[in-house]
């Protein structure tokens, strides 16, 4: 076990530290120059060098990287080129505002998934299965821009239900929450539905049926707690995907997380706030990886660590 | 490591292919995968006929396009989804839209595919330094939020129709390279392949007549399924404003070039959303009932 750790950690150093050259390396070859962004229009060629070299942007590709690495080492991300400030200070205030988006779009996902997941098992073969089913697709397939303004469209232009965009209060975190839950929920659906007709299918349920146990002490008491483990344990995989989906949900409703600062950043080529996004993010799904397979053999334990 | 969609298509003591003349009957009995060749077919017929099924022009912008203060008109009889900011009939720009995607979703996804098809036969079957080098670049790719890095990409190269289809395919061959990988490495593995290799057949022979054609279910599976992720990705970037261009009709920038206006104008949003999501679901829904087709390991599971 501990080996193993050590060498996932190493192996997840590794993955890291290629995220950061390639992305770094992506930005290097950049046409757009960050130097005329931060002079603007009106400055002279005298003042465009001398920017440059103030941000050491004349130095050769790997002695930028190696200078950009030596103070990652100690938590430093460089400082943004605009807004003239630390990009540690930055995505660490803009950090809780995600981090709560993404516990709301979790529990959205997991409680719609797996109650559907549940029923449509149960069901299995009638038309409610069927119709679940294709919700679970409807899901998966909506692009999460559209399921966005549509919610806004409606619970919040036509039924002012909830704020139109923004952040601070729960009312504030229902809409994008829901509209990040939405995606997630279709595979969770199938998945609890596979692993609930798995565990049905077993020999303990067969027993507890044959004991004359009530439907609803089988269903909750036997089948549930066990087709919920492997379901749960995606979470880890899940956080690749909610990385992905960040940048649109949180322009879309305005909430001030990481991936509305990435975005602004993008369009004015704040090339150290793209690193220092791209860096975290690739950070947190690398560590919910390792995280979803850490747990994977305490929930089963035919699955072995190599 | 495999997205929660991953199918297990690697599952041990799968059979080998089975004869295909069926597949295409078994499909179309299946009524949701029947559903979803009939929305493909429907945006086929929009995309390649879009000139003969409207008069407007895509990117005319109409006297009559505009209310009187300026704001795009609701559907009616004459503009059947209405109009845009600009006054352009958005029946027309939705047509001309599918041609876009379905081109990216073809040429993307294509690229991908092969791409993914190559990295993961090559780690597969020559295993070595190669293939842990191959893979191991595959992991790092997985780490990278996909979304982020083609909005880099797009944002790194000057956005035209064929670079938007070059960045979605370099984001998304990684999971096809997984999948490959795996069922490659295990087919190299079984008696048949090492008897070929025992009497002599050269890597390339045994590769093209003996390896692909085991692979060919799962390359149509993810094929399938992949049109839905590109056809999604795409729509994305152009909403974004770095994916495919205006004036060029892409179902995308149409949300994009009017979201200031859906609170006034929600069809603006609704049609092509909905044109989006008619179009993934179809993918999704056929690429699940061939997966249950030609996986016969899967069939009855999910």
């Amino acid at each position: 076990m501990i080996t193993y750790l050590g060498r996932r950690l190493i192996q997840s150093l590794l993955i890291l530290l290629g995220v950061s050259l390639i992305t770094f390396a992506l930005l290097y070859l950049l046409p757009a120059d960050p130097v005329r962004q931060i002079a603007g229009r009106s400055a002279t060629p005298q003042t465009v060098e001398n920017i440059r070299q103030q941000l050491g942007l004349d130095q050769p590709f790997i002695v930028q990287y190696w200078r950009y690495l030596t103070k990652l080492v100690s938590g430093d991300l460089g400082r943004s080129y605009i807004q003239r400030s630390e990009v540690t200070e930055l995505i660490v205030s803009r950090l809780p505002a995600s981090l709560l988006l993404m516990v709301g779009a979790i529990l959205c996902e997991l409680l719609l998934g797996l109650s559907m997941g549940l029923i449509a098992a149960v069901k299995r073969g009638t038309a409610t299965d069927q119709t679940l089913m294709v919700a679970s697709f409807v899901g998966v397939s909506a692009p999460q821009f559209v399921v966005g303004l549509l919610l806004l469209y409606v619970f919040a232009v036509r039924l002012s239900w909830f704020p139109i965009g923004g952040y601070g209060t729960w009312r504030h975190l229902v809409l994008p929450s829901l509209t990040m839950g939405i995606l997630g929920a279709g595979w969770y659906a199938r998945m609890m539905r596979s692993s609930m007709i798995d565990v049905l299918r077993q020999d303990y349920v067969r027993t507890a049926r044959a004991k004359g146990l009530a439907r609803r002490a089988i269903l909750f008491r036997h089948a549930l707690p066990n087709a919920i483990l492997p379901v749960i344990a995606m979470i880890g995989i899940d956080i690749g995907i909610f990385m992905g989906g960040i940048v649109v949900v949180e322009s879309v409703f305005g909430w001030p997380g990481i991936g509305q600062l990435a975005w602004q950043a993008i369009q004015r080529v704040d090339i150290p706030i793209i690193m220092g996004v791209t860096l975290v993010s690739a950070f947190a799904i690398v560590l919910g990886n390792l995280l979803a397979d850490v747990i994977a053999p305490f929930i089963d334990p035919r699955i072995k660590l190599r | 490591m495999t997205s929660p969609i991953a199918p297990d298509l690697t599952a041990p003591g799968r059979m080998p292919v089975k004869p295909r003349a069926g597949v295409w009957r078994r499909l179309v009995r299946r009524r949701l995968a029947l559903l979803g060749l009939v929305i493909v077919a429907i945006v086929v017929a929009g995309a390649v006929l879009a000139p003969w099924l409207t008069g407007y022009d895509p990117n005319e912008q109409m006297f009559d396009g505009l209310t009187i203060e300026g704001s795009p008109l609701p559907p009616d009889a004459k503009f059947w989804l209405g109009t845009d900011l600009l006054g352009r009939d958005l029946l027309t720009r939705i047509l001309y839209g599918a041609r876009t995607s379905l081109i990216i979703g073809i040429v993307a996804n294509g690229v991908a595919l092969f791409i993914g098809t190559l990295v993961g036969v090559t780690a597969g079957y020559f295993r070595g330094w190669i293939g842990s080098a191959l893979m191991r670049f595959t992991d790092l790719m997985m780490a990278f939020p996909a979304l982020l890095l083609a909005i880099c990409l797009a944002a790194v190269f000057e956005p035209s129709l064929w670079i938007v289809a070059m960045v979605i395919a370099l984001v998304n061959w990684v999971q096809t390279a997984r999948v490959i990988y795996t069922e490659t490495s295990s087919l190299a593995e079984r008696e048949f392949i090492d008897a070929e290799r025992t009497i002599g057949a050269s890597a390339p022979r045994i590769l093209f007549r003996h390896i692909l054609p085991h692979l060919l279910p799962t390359i149509i599976v993810w094929g399938t399924l992949g049109i839905s992720t590109t056809v999604l990705l795409e729509a994305t970037l152009s909403f974004l404003g770095i994916g495919v261009q205006p004036p060029t009709a892409s179902w995308g920038n149409i949300i994009f070039e009017n979201q200031t206006y859906f609170q006034a104008a929600p069809w603006l949003v609704f049609f092509p959303g909905a044109a989006i999501l008619a179009l993934a679901l179809a993918f999704n829904l056929i690429g699940d009932a061939l997966r249950d087709i030609l996986d016969p390991t899967q069939r009855g599971r999910a």
